[in-house]
């Protein structure tokens, strides 16, 4: 046992920081003011220096590099103040599916794009009718000639307005069991057919989006997996969905984020920091974060191994999207009586705490809630029984769904 | 970065594990819990005899020189067993005291006999409710000898000697102290967990021997804690794991509303919590070990870290074993009060949860100041 970089290690690192450190300047030169763009501007650096998606095979644009490496070059850019974001579906949760499912020409074709960044990825899952119950989903694939011709609706997609491409599921049969009937495939976003409304979230924001269905046309070419197989292809990207958003580092809502709020404000006349029971909380939340830490650091052998991440990653969502709320919602009641205003007025931080509580409930929710990921946790890792299904062989256009 | 232990490791914690499922079932531990004795004789000795009270202990003075990771994987059995044994007492506590703060002298004469099992020794902190600190220590060292009454010392009826805090003039120090000697009585006190035995001790004028510097006995106490607490926290986390793995079984095979109780959701829950925090703990603890085997500046916060997130494990997990079984679980008879009892005496006798969460906090505070 380690927790020392070995000598290797040490090398890989300090030849990520030299390049880190000449290069992250650079992105002051770089005229886009679009977070999207300036996103796109910085991927493309790493990827012409080879530093993008670095555990991806070569020829797909990645480094070839081990698990750990990887995570060391992350540690190394979070250090360094660059644009991130917009990539993680698109690399970390189509790309692993493409790699297994696509033909050897498509993955040559699109994966590189993905790791440039000059491609991005949304992913088309949910639908009003199928959220936790994913395979209750109801738009429709139908085979004419070459192509699937698809109709429905998608709902709570990421991104889907700057999209390049989505990768979705659909239902092909809905005569046979609902897990049996679903066909996965890739899209071009730009299809004749396809309309995009944006959704306004509790916190006034707009990140996920509707996509309606009419009539749009995918090529056969563009099915990944087998026709009624995309249950399984699903089950590829979900897992990996976990991986991507099980991190959460240093940030707003996190050990450092609270202990410097609360260093800032005062208790009966003393640092707040100097309170028991506000010690005994920040506590909780360090010890929280070091074991997902070091869990995630115990993974990271198995994924060095080419493994596909485990059932044990819902651990880390589940940890941090709770903890993430709970910190919000503390820091709020620090800032006392002022603590509900947007304002600056409202401490060190103005606002910052306030709407973080107020998007937090939706990482809770996205990815899998907190119910399903404690479900696949008993039942996967576990191995406790399934709930009594009432859906489990019944033709799916015979199952109630969603609100009926 | 390497986040597991080595395979030989493994090997010693497959060994161990598989000598206490022989050695000490937990009817073993309800033995002692439910009789007279303070501990399993029988099984000390074997203990002994396998080697794991020399495991830190340097061959100079008799003991195998091993690491603190090979502890680690020790201690993480004798959790999962409940084994109703003075090891925490003497070979975490009582040990490490001796090889941090011991003279030469201190050294040559105990180490061997601890190497072997001949000698027990223990803590003596505490003296009334409430938390440790120097204010609240009554017992006085004056020309060498020892007066006062030590409370809740674990092995202390059992023990040869102990590792005793006291104050000589304003300052509080560790004393070595014979408790076969002359002045010293004890007393077997009825506890929460009668599987570990534990004693109250009065001092009268009895021997003592400074043990590190005069006046620096919380800093000495502080690195013996540490040390304990990592060692704990695998007794912690080894205790939760056990007692998800009883819910688990129990849950699987009991039967209500013409269902298995682990088909429902709310239970299932439940159990994925426990899970949760038993994983969280362990990811912990290793770093702790980490900390502990290559004495590394991050130590004092690891420890901390370790302790208190396997501390929040063990309660989970043992209060909720207790919920999964239902009226079964509130039995003498089930097995689930004997990880209940050791959860809340392991949770306590080196400081509890807050008492660790404001060292760990204070610890980074410090972390923060140097950087």
């Amino acid at each position: 046992m380690d927790f020392n970089d070995t000598q290797q290690e040490a090398d890989f690192r300090q030849e990520a920081r030299r390049w880190l450190e000449e290069n992250a300047p650079k992105m002051a030169d770089v005229k886009a003011t679009d977070p999207i763009e300036r996103a796109q501007a910085w991927q493309m650096m790493k990827y012409q220096a080879g530093w993008a998606c670095l555990r991806w095979p070569k020829e797909y644009g990645g480094r070839g590099a081990s698990a750990v490496e990887s995570s060391i070059f992350s540690e190394e850019e979070g250090r360094v103040s660059v644009p991130v974001g917009a990539f993680t579906i698109g690399q970390g949760m189509a790309a692993p599916t493409m790699m297994q499912y696509a033909s050897e020409e498509q993955k040559k074709q699109y994966l590189p794009r993905l790791a440039s960044g000059e491609d991005i990825w949304c992913q088309l899952f949910s639908e009003p009718a199928g959220g936790s119950d994913l395979a209750a989903l109801t738009t429709r694939s139908v085979r004419d000639g070459d192509d699937w011709v698809i109709n429905g609706q998608k709902i709570w997609t990421s991104g889907a307005h700057y999209s390049d491409y989505g990768i979705m599921v659909t239902r092909s049969d809905p005569t046979v069991p609902k897990h049996k009937g679903l066909t996965y495939f890739f899209l071009d976003m730009k299809s004749a057919g396809i309309e995009i409304k944006p959704i306004k979230q509790i916190s006034g924001d707009s990140n996920f989006n509707e996509v309606y269905f009419t009539d749009v046309r995918i090529p056969d070419s563009q099915r990944l997996g087998k026709v009624g197989e995309g249950w399984a292809v699903s089950m590829t990207t979900l897992m990996n969905e976990r991986a991507a958003i099980a991190g959460g580092g240093p940030g707003l809502l996190s050990f450092e984020g609270a202990y410097a709020l609360a260093s800032e404000l005062q208790i009966d006349d003393a640092p707040a920091t100097q309170d028991r029971a506000v010690r005994n909380q920040l506590a909780d939340w360090y010890c929280k974060e070091s074991g997902l830490k070091y869990t995630f650091a115990r993974t990271q052998s198995a994924l060095s191994r080419g493994d596909t991440p485990g059932p044990e990653n819902s651990i880390g969502k589940l940890v941090s999207a709770k903890k993430s709320q709970e910190i919000a919602s503390f820091c709020i009641d620090l800032m006392e009586m002022v603590g509900a205003s947007l304002s600056p007025e409202a401490g060190p931080y103005g606002g910052q705490f306030q709407n973080a509580y107020m998007g937090s409930p939706g990482g809770r929710i996205a990815g899998g809630s907190d119910e399903i990921m404690m479900n696949i946790i008993a039942e996967r890792v576990l191995g406790l029984p399934q709930d009594i299904r009432v859906d489990k062989e019944v033709p799916f256009n015979e199952i109630p769904t969603g609100n009926k | 970065m390497n986040f597991e232990f080595s395979s030989e490791q493994n090997l010693l914690r497959d060994q161990a594990k598989s000598f206490l499922a022989d050695k000490s079932p937990l009817r073993v531990a309800r033995q002692v819990l439910e009789g007279e004795s303070s501990h399993d004789a029988e099984l000390w000795r074997s203990i002994a005899a396998m080697g794991w009270t020399a495991t830190t202990i340097p061959e100079k003075y008799h003991g195998l020189g091993l690491g603190q990771l090979e502890l680690c994987v020790i201690a993480e059995e004798l959790g999962r067993a409940l084994s109703p044994v003075p090891f925490s007492s003497s070979v975490y506590m009582a040990t490490e005291a001796l090889l941090l703060g011991g003279s030469e002298a201190q050294k040559e004469a105990l180490l061997g006999k601890l190497a072997q099992g001949e000698a027990i020794g223990c803590m003596a902190l505490a003296e009334q409710a409430g938390s440790l600190s120097p204010n609240s220590i009554q017992s006085t060292v004056s020309t060498g000898k020892l007066t006062g009454t030590k409370l809740m010392v674990a092995d202390g009826d059992l023990a040869d000697f102990a590792v005793v805090l006291a104050k000589s003039g304003d300052d509080c120090s560790l004393y070595l102290v014979d408790l076969n000697g002359d002045g010293v009585e004890r007393e077997t006190v009825a506890t929460m967990d009668p599987s570990r035995s534990h004693a109250r001790i009065s001092f009268t004028a009895a021997e003592a021997d400074l043990l590190g510097t005069a006046g620096d006995g919380f800093q000495l106490l502080a690195g013996v804690l540490d040390h304990a607490a990592v060692l704990y926290a695998f007794e912690q986390v080894a205790g939760a794991e056990a007692c998800l793995d009883m819910a688990k079984e129990y849950a699987l095979q009991r039967y209500a509303f013409g269902r298995p109780i682990a088909s429902y959701q709310a239970l299932k829950h439940r159990m994925a919590q426990m899970y949760v925090a038993c994983v969280l703990a362990r990811s912990n603890c290793y770093y702790g070990a980490w900390a502990l085997s290559t004495r590394a500046a991050e130590l004092p916060v690891a420890a901390a870290t370790a302790r208190v997130s396997a501390t929040q494990a063990f309660k989970m997990c043992a209060e909720e074993n207790i919920q999964i079984h239902g009226g079964m679980g509130f039995t003498w008879e089930f097995d689930c009060h004997l990880y209940y009892r050791r959860h809340k005496l392991l949770a306590v006798n080196i400081g509890s949860e807050s008492f660790w969460k404001d060292r760990l906090i204070t610890r980074i505070e410090a972390q923060k100041a140097a950087a």
